[in-house]
């Protein structure tokens, strides 16, 4: 019997889990698809809030301003990839302007730290490629950029470190509620758990009202956006939003983790949760809407678009507690600032476990700490050197564009979480995130995963149940015989 | 610290022609650095017949192209290390590389070529919007699947772009047993060479619809159709020509671009004509001792012109390292009207052997054409052809003699009536 079982491994679940790891408890996290922070936390702006944005008064506001502050040791702990960018809100005119007050406003009661308003001209002077239609501007200088899927990988292989399990493929199709414990039906079988905390994203919905609790309603919002190549980093490595204006939120442009630059998203309800595809007449209007704070976007140097969706609830609010089913807790419509808020989700939902009775008894052996990749594109001639003459297969590159080696995407494929897709070498690595979007590297990456993990070259899927990349040996190669054609 | 007179930056054709020459002009410590575990570059998956037409006078597959090359270092003294990728490069030309075997290097060259040849567009260059399943391959990685690691990726193809390689690529897949239902081109007109449309695409009853694009990719996990549509002259798709297509592989062959990074990273620019450095006559780029040949200078259809340019940058190399290079030039180059690029960008006659090749593309289909050279309104030379097409590299030679008897200045190419 476990004490506590996850469902869900976005970002909340896997923050969640980390955070639980920090206790004797027998913790479980089950997800559905193959890898951690498939849905939602790998398509996403990836900026960690300033604070100021989410209502004061609200759960958004509480939990974002808190969650901020939170990022900088986590990132020394994890190493998941975090910069404190700082972050502009511009003004073209004086409405806009005006919303620039009531952000600042609402962001000091929130708790925000590092906010002034700033001119025009010293935007420009902080970041000269910006539009010169630039009135003033909210600075938050405590924001910052993050990669979403990899802090949810880290979060997750530290956790695993520290004794929670993970299954994958295992889809949680109905909850029962036997006496004072918990049975979840699932594709792999049963599960039993004391306590279950709900963190399914966008299905989150659905896994409430499996135990009756369904009094909320989740609504996809989509975002679409588009990534412009590295050498545009030059445009601007501050996150910078458009005030509202007329209720509507403009789009961002934004550096990344990684300095490419980030442009979107939209804001628009669809029907189907699971509908991540992009249309060319919604990029378009970003990329419109987008060069209004730059210069000028080269739609030349965008390497891919992509979309995720908001978990947006009918409430407007993040829905975190225990139900009045005793023991099922929701962490549901966690929609942005989720990325941001979940460190401080995470911490708050394991005081409301002690607040349920749990007992929660520091494990001594609990270790915060995960190891940082070894990246060749980030050492000294000197460095290299050594680590070649340790281990050869760093002095492999094997994704040209990023310029990631054999060693890496080794070390990548071992660390506790079971690697089966190419996307999820991708998400740890880099290895395909570059110009060439894994033109050249994919089959050498396969490869590696194939002799790695033992799975033959047809298993191996980009992403998720079905998304395979090879259908059979080709007649040449059977003609040619065996394996080592 | 190691020391070559001529490091060779990739090993396929326009780096191997480079490193022969060179060494053919007297050249003796040269060494070429190569990423993959072989030499050979891109040709190494080309396993159907066409190279060599120019430059063997026979037809040969891409690899036995390529062992015609490596076999002439065998009497040489050129050095190569495969396995090896160069990382940069730097205004001293230490040459930085790192491999399994060797580790990191650092090894100073008198003289560099860089030969990294060039990379295909992928689906975000283009834009190509939907759904993000697998099953969207580049054909050149499909080909790579295929024909070196010997697995298909799929069984019912729709080829977006109807370049040279998706063309190959569609007569590869029919031949493995999967279907090609289509070659959808934006443009009014293919951009593959004539040769490969008829082979591959007619002797299969492969449909080639020009002036049609994909817009839309369907299916979650792995592609299950496209949407294709009719455009217009503006190349805006025709909402009324939407139609699907049902099939579980895209192919892309939407273009190449140059592998410029490391000519960048040295402070070499890149004219944005041709995504490649700027080059004399002997293939000099505008840092002194550096040189640059083959699909990393412009993207080539034809591996011989390949070879070609690298026997300029060879000739090149052995002059400057004699200090016998001329470093002023004489003539510029420029695209005038229907013209979109020409390589060399600029001319030093006393570089210059017998005559100068120009190599350049047309912009559009030109049937009863002319394309003329210009020296301010001076008529230099023409070259005329039965038809030019964006697909097939305009070849234009001018004598030594012709221009010689020029003023210095700017030599202008244009598409003209005839
Ligand atoms: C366009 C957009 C922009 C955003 N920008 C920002 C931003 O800049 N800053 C910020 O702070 N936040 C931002 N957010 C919000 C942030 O991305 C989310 O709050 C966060 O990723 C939510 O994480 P999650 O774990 O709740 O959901 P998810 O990542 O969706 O994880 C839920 C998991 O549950 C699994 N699951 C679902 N049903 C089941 C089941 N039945 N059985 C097993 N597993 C199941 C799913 O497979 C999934 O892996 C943005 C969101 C979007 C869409
Ligand atoms: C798929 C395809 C089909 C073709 N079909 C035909 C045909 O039918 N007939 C014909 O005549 N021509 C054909 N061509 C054209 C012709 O073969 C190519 O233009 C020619 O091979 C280009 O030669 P290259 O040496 O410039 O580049 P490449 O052959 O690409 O060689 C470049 C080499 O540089 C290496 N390299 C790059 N960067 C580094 C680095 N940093 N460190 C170390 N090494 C590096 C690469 O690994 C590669 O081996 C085809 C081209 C392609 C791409």
């Amino acid at each position: 019997m476990l004490d506590v079982c996850i469902i869900g491994g976005g970002v909340i679940g896997t923050a969640i889990s980390r955070e639980l790891s920090r206790y004797q408890l027998q913790v479980r996290l089950v997800e559905k698809n193959e890898d951690v922070g498939t849905e939602t936390t790998k398509a996403n702006s990836g900026i960690v809030h300033g604070g100021y944005d989410a209502k004061h008064g609200s759960l958004k506001g509480f939990f974002s301003a808190k969650g901020n502050a939170m990022y900088p040791q986590l990132e020394e702990e994890l190493h998941f990839g975090f910069r404190q960018t700082g972050s502009f809100v511009v003004a073209f005119n004086e409405t806009q302007e005006q919303e620039l007050h009531h952000l600042l406003e609402n962001g000091i009661k929130n708790g925000a730290r590092g906010l002034t308003i700033i001119s025009g001209d010293q935007v420009r002077e902080m970041e000269p490629h910006l539009s010169k239609n630039i009135t003033k501007a909210l600075l938050c200088t405590t924001a910052g950029v993050t990669s979403p899927y990899e802090l949810a990988v880290a979060l997750a292989e530290n956790a695993a470190k520290n004794g929670v399990e993970f299954t994958f493929h295992t889809e949680v199709r109905g909850i029962e509620k036997v006496e004072d414990h918990f049975v979840l039906h699932t594709n792999q079988g049963p599960i039993e758990a004391k306590v279950v905390i709900n963190a399914a994203g966008l299905y989150a919905d659905r896994i409430s009202a499996m135990i009756g609790q369904d009094d909320f309603k989740i609504n996809p919002k989509q975002g679409q956006y588009v990534l412009l190549d590295k050498d545009q980093s030059f445009l601007t490595d501050t996150v910078v939003f458009q005030a509202p204006e007329n209720g509507t939120k403009g789009v961002l442009v934004a550096p990344t983790v990684h300095h490419n630059i980030l442009v979107g998203p939209n804001s628009d309800y669809i029907d189907e949760k699971s509908d991540v595809s992009t249309t060319q007449d919604v990029i378009s209007k970003i990329l419109k809407a987008g060069s209004k704070s730059v210069d000028a976007i080269n739609t030349r140097k965008v390497i891919r678009s992509f979309a995720g969706n908001r978990a947006s609830s009918d409430r407007h609010d993040f829905i975190i507690g225990e139900t009045a089913v005793k023991g099922f807790v929701n962490v549901a419509g966690i929609e942005s600032p989720g990325l941001t808020s979940a460190p401080a989700i995470a911490v708050h939902v394991a005081d409301l476990l002690k607040e349920m009775g749990a007992e929660l008894t520091a494990d001594p052996n609990f270790d915060p700490t995960r190891k940082p990749y070894q990246r060749i594109a980030e050492l000294s001639g000197e460095e290299l050197q050594n680590l070649i003459a340790e281990e050869p297969a760093y002095g492999r590159v094997i994704c040209r564009c990023e310029s990631i080696s054999e060693g890496e995407i080794v070390d990548a494929i071992h660390r506790g979480l079971p690697i089966t897709s190419v996307d999820a070498v991708k998400r740890r690595t880099r290895a395909g995130m570059g110009r060439c979007q894994g033109g050249f590297c994919a089959p050498r990456v396969m490869e590696i995963i194939s002799r790695e993990t033992g799975l033959s070259m047809e298993e191996i899927v980009k992403q998720g149940e079905g998304s395979y990349l090879l259908t059979k040996r080709s007649k040449d190669a059977l003609e040619r015989g065996g394996k080592d054609a | 610290m190691l020391k070559y007179e001529l490091v060779v930056v990739g090993g396929g054709p326009a780096g191997l022609s480079a490193a022969v020459e060179a060494y053919e002009q007297g050249v003796r410590k040269i060494l070429i650095l190569e990423r993959d575990k072989e030499l050979g570059g891109i040709l190494n998956q080309c396993i159907h017949n066409g190279f060599g037409l120019h430059r063997f006078k026979e037809e040969l597959t891409g690899p036995e192209y390529s062992l015609r090359y490596i076999d002439l270092l065998k009497d040489t003294t050129i050095e190569t290390l495969t396995d090896t990728m160069v990382l940069e490069i730097s205004e001293e030309k230490v040459v930085r590389a790192i491999s399994a075997e060797r580790g990191y290097m650092e090894i100073e060259a008198e003289a560099v070529v860089f030969s990294m040849g060039c990379r295909e567009r992928t689906r975000g260059a283009i834009q190509l919007q939907g759904d993000r399943p697998a099953g969207v391959f580049t054909a050149g990685t499909a080909q790579r699947f295929i024909n070196m690691e010997g697995y298909m990726p799929g069984k019912r193809v729709v080829i977006l772009g109807s370049g040279d390689i998706g063309l190959i690529m569609a007569r590869r897949m029919t031949f493995e047993g999967a279907k090609v239902e289509a070659v959808c081109e934006l443009m009014p007109y293919s951009n593959g060479l004539t040769r490969n449309i008829v082979q591959c695409l007619d002797d299969y009853e492969i449909p080639l619809m020009l002036s049609h694009t994909i817009v839309k990719v369907h299916g979650k996990s792995r592609v299950e159709g496209v949407t294709i549509a009719k455009v217009d002259e503006n190349l805006r798709p025709i909402p009324e020509t939407y139609r699907r297509i049902d099939c579980d592989t895209v192919l892309l062959s939407v273009g190449l671009i140059p592998e410029n990074e490391i000519t960048q990273n040295a402070g070499i620019a890149v004219d944005p004509r041709t995504s490649g450095p700027k080059v004399g006559e002997l293939r000099q780029t505008e840092m002194e001792g550096v040189f640059a040949c083959g699909n990393v200078v412009h993207v080539h259809d034809l591996v011989d012109f390949v070879s070609e340019e690298g026997v300029l940058s060879g000739r090149g190399v052995a002059k400057y390292l004699k200090g016998e290079l001329e470093t002023t030039s004489n003539f510029s180059t420029a695209n005038g009207e229907g013209i979109g690029y020409v390589v060399p960008q600029t001319v030093n006659m006393s570089n210059v052997d017998d005559q100068v090749t120009f190599y350049m593309r047309v912009r559009s289909v030109y049937d009863r054409h002319i394309v003329r050279a210009y020296l301010g309104d001076t008529l230099v030379a023409e070259k005329k052809e039965r038809k030019f097409l964006p697909a097939e590299m305009v070849n234009f030679k001018i004598k030594k003699d012709i221009l010689s008897n020029l003023a210095d200045g700017e030599i202008r190419f244009v598409v003209e009536e005839v």
